[in-house]
């Protein structure tokens, strides 16, 4: 039996390393420390593709690797537009290549942050981005905020790690000294444990977070008795307490994201972060969904000065949110084919651009069977990244982390297969 | 492949050459005595300089992708289409990797040093020095705020600090030891700065003079071939040259072999005055001192007219100008060590303040009169994008260049900076020096092959397309803003990689990075040392902490043995 330590839950934005896993003749035995969602990933009795695919007459054909790889060459050398989807559950050495495939045919690339946090990336562009590593968290914050989400169902283990339960070095007492603040439209499980809930009517996050900053601005005078279903005196006491607070921190998630007002609610939460630091200290973080959601912004803001939605069709990078995103750009119906690697859209996308999808060529890599699979026509299984595959991951903090290899596997990595792939369809193209 | 630069004019400082006429022969990517070229490259009446140095830019890591994301307008300028294989890029003050490659190697530069690596993040800035195709890159690491620094200075226990600095280049692939405003970055996590080198970081009992002067000691002690490197405290601030002298002071009987500082962006640090509105150049008294002290080497920062993004560690300061500006505003703390902060900026050249920085930088190149102790650098995208290094060199090359400016700008310039009083010129020879050769020197790299044309060097070498015995340089400032913007060809590790500004081959950079030397006792005791609080500081466990040998697939170790 061999034990390792200090895995890395490839799951969610938090990307915990301290995961504690027993293998014995190349099996798990035991996962320790991870919570239920990072356990059954990395256990994952789901099922899984034994072979690669081509689908043919209507049916899925057992193939080769090596077939695989060519038919998906053939497809993308052959094409005048492909969209590049997916990115969020893989490794970024995968995802540099895919950029740089995106590039050599002429592409669009985009990443799930389309669907998710694409609006706080609009808003980062007009106004900033006030961040920090979440260690600077964990060792001075006496006041957490969580707003529009629910970390212990999506995110479990955000609190005891990061902010609100562990002792930091200045924070000796952990959670005694700290406060904690949840601010939703329902009482959701992290609502209930907060010191504090404040519950805003749906869709009216914009008009509550102009009230704290015409407060803090010193306009106490103008707010009315009550802004989106909170009194003004519970507003006025929370602006005490974020200009009171030692190190304030406040993370939001798709409540505020995907609500009315959208990139406009966080825009405003970051100029009211702004506004705070001329009295405290004070800091903002998105809780990032997918692993390596992050890392595909990073990777692909330093390949082509973008952070997704990249279209290469001109020969250089040209990004234009509502345009060159996934669902505009299928939406629009000019695709030849469609790849996707470690992302499902068919599971979250809407119906009109599903049936777009069923129109093209629809090549699919991934290690489990899921909603996309039934569209595709070539499904190129792959390891698992952070258990049968490793590279690098980027938390939702931005710091990077390696994941690690502990099963062995005769599966390709993304990064294999994609190093595969590029290389024929540039033989291709030269050819 | 063998190659000969047949009847160039070369200026190889180093080795004493100043305006030659020479054949240079390379082979293996090496320069050699003579050998059979395969290829003869004409330079007749060709400028032959070794291939530039950028002491201080910041084109790798978290915080130059943070100003990518920040300024996506930023990339709608500098579009490079993808060609031949050549990658394709965007960007200006802030280009992708691809392309920032790409433009330094036009120039005829072929090593640039990334100025700040934050160690928890350092994989990333390796991640994006891997990306960035043909120069050579290294790393300085950031140390000025480090937990563990501080403890280890206030307990006086420069053994264990010696070792920990070693264990930090060694477990970040990183070339030397950087401070960002020591102390004050560390008071930025609770939204605080320092006022002077004397004020205590709050809850570490220690002083930034402390800092300064441990740090100057253990580097030293380690043999590493750069000095500290240091962004003073007080960036910015009206009045701030005190401090500078202060800081400069601090290690002035430290110097050995080489400087026992190299004072970066140092016309940042140079201002007179009490307020913005009396804010004047303060060039005269920070070059009198170096001009008189051997310890000191230190860049220009100059500015330059026209839109950029501000990005330092320094936390702070960039809050600061952002009160002023107003515009946009990204910042990053790092746990347990560092911090950054970004701003979009436009330096005015109806603006007095703008006007008077774009004075001192020029003034510092012009007033310190050795040039081994002044390099060219913008603090690349701080002060403007490396891009402008070739005006930089013309205004320094010509006194007329410079009157013509200075009557076009604010004329503050005229009253509260003296540019327009000095008459001094350099010529070929400190220009070659201020770009390339006084680099390698600073940086310990001549005794590793670059900044140099002898035998053995490095075959990294540029060739302009102007003959300096055919120009004068002070009349004729245009032909050399023109010949230094694209060189004739680069050639790099003996490959040429640019032709006419055209990207020929992309070949991979290399990863310079120190590894000095750690008793395997010592070593252990600071690995115990460090894994006792690491679990309770940070977020990410100690052995995941390293940059492992996968982000540094070219490496170029300095092994540092202690005889
Ligand atoms: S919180 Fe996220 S990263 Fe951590 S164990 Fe759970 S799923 Fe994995
Ligand atoms: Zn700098």
């Amino acid at each position: 039996m061999t034990l390792h330590t200090d895995v890395v839950c490839p799951f969610c934005g938090c990307l915990c390393d301290d995961i504690a896993v027993e293998v014995e003749n190349n099996e798990i035995i035991e996962v320790k420390n991870a919570c239920e969602l990072g356990y059954s990933k990395i256990v994952n009795h789901l099922e899984r593709y034994r072979s690669p695919m081509i689908r043919e007459n209507g049916k899925l054909k057992e193939v080769s690797y090596d077939d695989a790889i060519e038919k998906i060459a053939e497809i993308l050398s052959s094409s005048k537009r492909v969209l590049y989807y997916g990115w969020s559950n893989t490794t970024c050495e995968a995802q540099k290549i895919g950029i740089h495939l995106a590039e050599l045919t002429g592409g669009v690339i985009d990443n799930t942050t389309s669907v998710c946090h694409g609006p706080s990336v609009l808003a980062i562009h007009n106004v900033g981005y006030p961040g920090t590593t979440l260690g600077q968290v964990k060792n001075r914050a006496n006041l957490i905020i969580y707003w529009g989400c629910n970390p212990l169902a999506a995110h479990p283990r955000h609190l005891s790690r990061y902010t609100t339960y562990p002792r930091g070095f200045f924070r000796q007492k952990g959670y005694e000294q700290r406060y904690l603040v949840v601010i939703d439209v329902r009482e959701t499980d992290t609502a209930k444990i907060a010191n504090k809930f404040i519950k805003v009517r749906p869709n009216s996050d914009y008009a509550v977070i102009n009230a704290l900053r015409a407060i803090l601005r010193g306009h106490e005078d103008v707010i009315p008795p009550e802004v989106g279903g909170v009194p003004k005196e519970e507003l006025v006491k929370l602006v005490e307490r974020m200009k009171s607070a030692e190190f304030g921190a406040l993370f939001f998630g798709l409540g505020l994201t995907m609500s009315r007002g959208r990139y406009k609610n966080i825009e405003n939460a970051i100029k009211l972060v702004e506004d705070l630091n001329r009295y405290t200290k004070f800091t903002l973080t998105p809780m990032r969904g997918h692993y390596n959601v992050t890392g595909f912004n990073l990777v692909c803001a330093w390949e082509t000065g973008y952070p997704y939605g990249v279209d290469f069709s001109k020969g250089y990078p040209w990004y234009n949110p509502g345009e060159t995103t996934a669902v505009d750009v299928l939406l629009r119906g000019d695709l030849d084919a469609l790849f996707v690697m470690g992302s499902d859209p068919a599971a979250n996308f809407p119906k009109e651009v599903l049936k777009k999808m069923s129109e093209i060529p629809v090549i699919l890599i991934d290690p489990f069977p899921n909603v996309t699979s039934s569209f595709a026509d070539v499904i190129v299984p792959s390891a698992i990244n952070g258990v049968e595959a490793e590279g690098t991951a980027y938390r939702m903090d931005s710091v990077p982390i390696r994941l690690r290899k502990f099963i062995e596997t005769d599966f390709l990595s993304d990064e294999e297969i994609m190093k595969r792939i590029y290389e024929s369809v540039e033989r291709r193209l030269k050819g | 492949m063998r190659l000969q630069i047949k009847n160039g004019v070369v200026f190889d400082p180093l080795n004493g050459i100043s305006g030659e006429v020479m054949d240079i022969f390379i082979e293996d990517g090496k320069i050699v005595e003579e050998c059979k070229a395969e290829r003869i490259i004409d330079a007749s009446g060709k400028l032959v300089f070794p291939g530039g140095i950028d002491i201080h830019a910041h084109v790798a890591g978290p915080k130059v992708t943070s100003g990518r994301i920040l300024r996506p307008e930023d990339h709608r300028i500098g579009v490079e289409k993808r060609w031949n294989g050549i990658h394709s890029g965007t960007g200006f003050s802030i280009p992708s990797t691809r392309v920032t490659g790409y433009r330094y190697a036009r120039m005829g530069y072929t090593t640039v040093i990334e100025a700040a690596m934050p160690p928890l993040e350092a994989k990333h800035t390796h991640e994006e020095m891997v990306s960035i195709p043909i120069i050579d890159n290294a790393a300085l690491t950031l140390f000025g705020n480090n937990w563990n620094v501080m403890e280890l200075v206030r307990n006086e226990d420069y053994d264990s600090l010696s070792s920990f600095i070693a264990w930090m280049l060694r477990t970040t692939k990183g070339f030397g030891v950087k401070l960002v405003n020591p102390g004050g970055v560390e008071n930025w996590g609770w939204g605080k700065d320092v006022d002077s080198i004397h004020s205590k970081v709050l809850h570490f009992d220690v002083t930034p003079a402390e800092i300064i002067r441990s740090l100057a000691i253990v580097n030293d002690r380690l043999k590493l071939p750069h000095s500290i490197h240091i962004h003073f405290n007080n960036l910015g601030h009206p009045g701030n040259y005190e401090t500078t002298l202060e800081s400069m002071k601090l290690v002035e009987d430290l110097k050995g072999e080489r400087q026992s500082m190299h004072a970066t962006h140092l016309q940042f640090h140079s201002y007179g005055g009490e307020k913005w509105k009396d804010m004047c150049s303060k060039s005269e008294e920070i070059a009198k001192y170096i001009n008189k002290h051997e310890h000191i080497t230190a860049d220009m920062g100059q500015v330059i007219f026209g839109d950029t993004t501000t990005m330092t560690s320094d936390g702070p300061m960039e809050f600061s100008l952002y009160k002023l500006s107003g515009r946009k505003w990204s910042n990053h703390d790092v746990e347990i060590e560092t911090g950054a902060g970004i701003i979009p900026v436009f330096y005015s050249s109806k603006n007095a303040v703008n006007s008077i920085q774009w004075a001192i930088g020029l003034e510092l190149g012009l007033l310190i009169e050795d040039p081994w102790k002044i390099f060219v650098s913008t603090d690349h995208p701080n002060g403007g994008s490396f891009l402008f290094y070739p005006y930089i060199i013309s205004w320094l090359m010509s006194e007329k260049r410079r009157k013509r400016t200075i009557s076009r700008i604010h004329q503050a310039v005229n009253s509260r900076a003296i540019l327009g009083s000095i008459d001094k010129e350099r010529d070929f020879n400190d220009i070659c020096i201020m770009t390339r050769s006084g680099p390698a020197r600073a940086l310990g790299l001549h005794k590793y092959g670059k900044g140099h044309l002898g035998v053995g060097a490095d075959a990294d070498i540029a060739i302009y397309d102007i003959d300096p015995k055919d120009v004068d340089p002070s009349e004729e400032s245009n032909k050399i803003l023109k010949a230094f913007r694209l060189t004739h060809c680069t050639i790099k590790g003996g490959e040429i990689v640019s032709r006419g500004g055209e990207i020929l081959s992309s070949v991979d950079g290399k990863t310079i990075w120190c590894n000095p030397y750690l008793r395997n006792d010592e070593f252990e005791k600071i690995r115990k040392r460090i894994e006792r609080k690491f679990y309770l500081n940070y977020t990410v466990s100690l052995s995941n902490y390293p940059v492992f040998d996968a982000y540094v697939p070219n490496p170029m170790e300095i092994r540092i043995e202690v005889s």
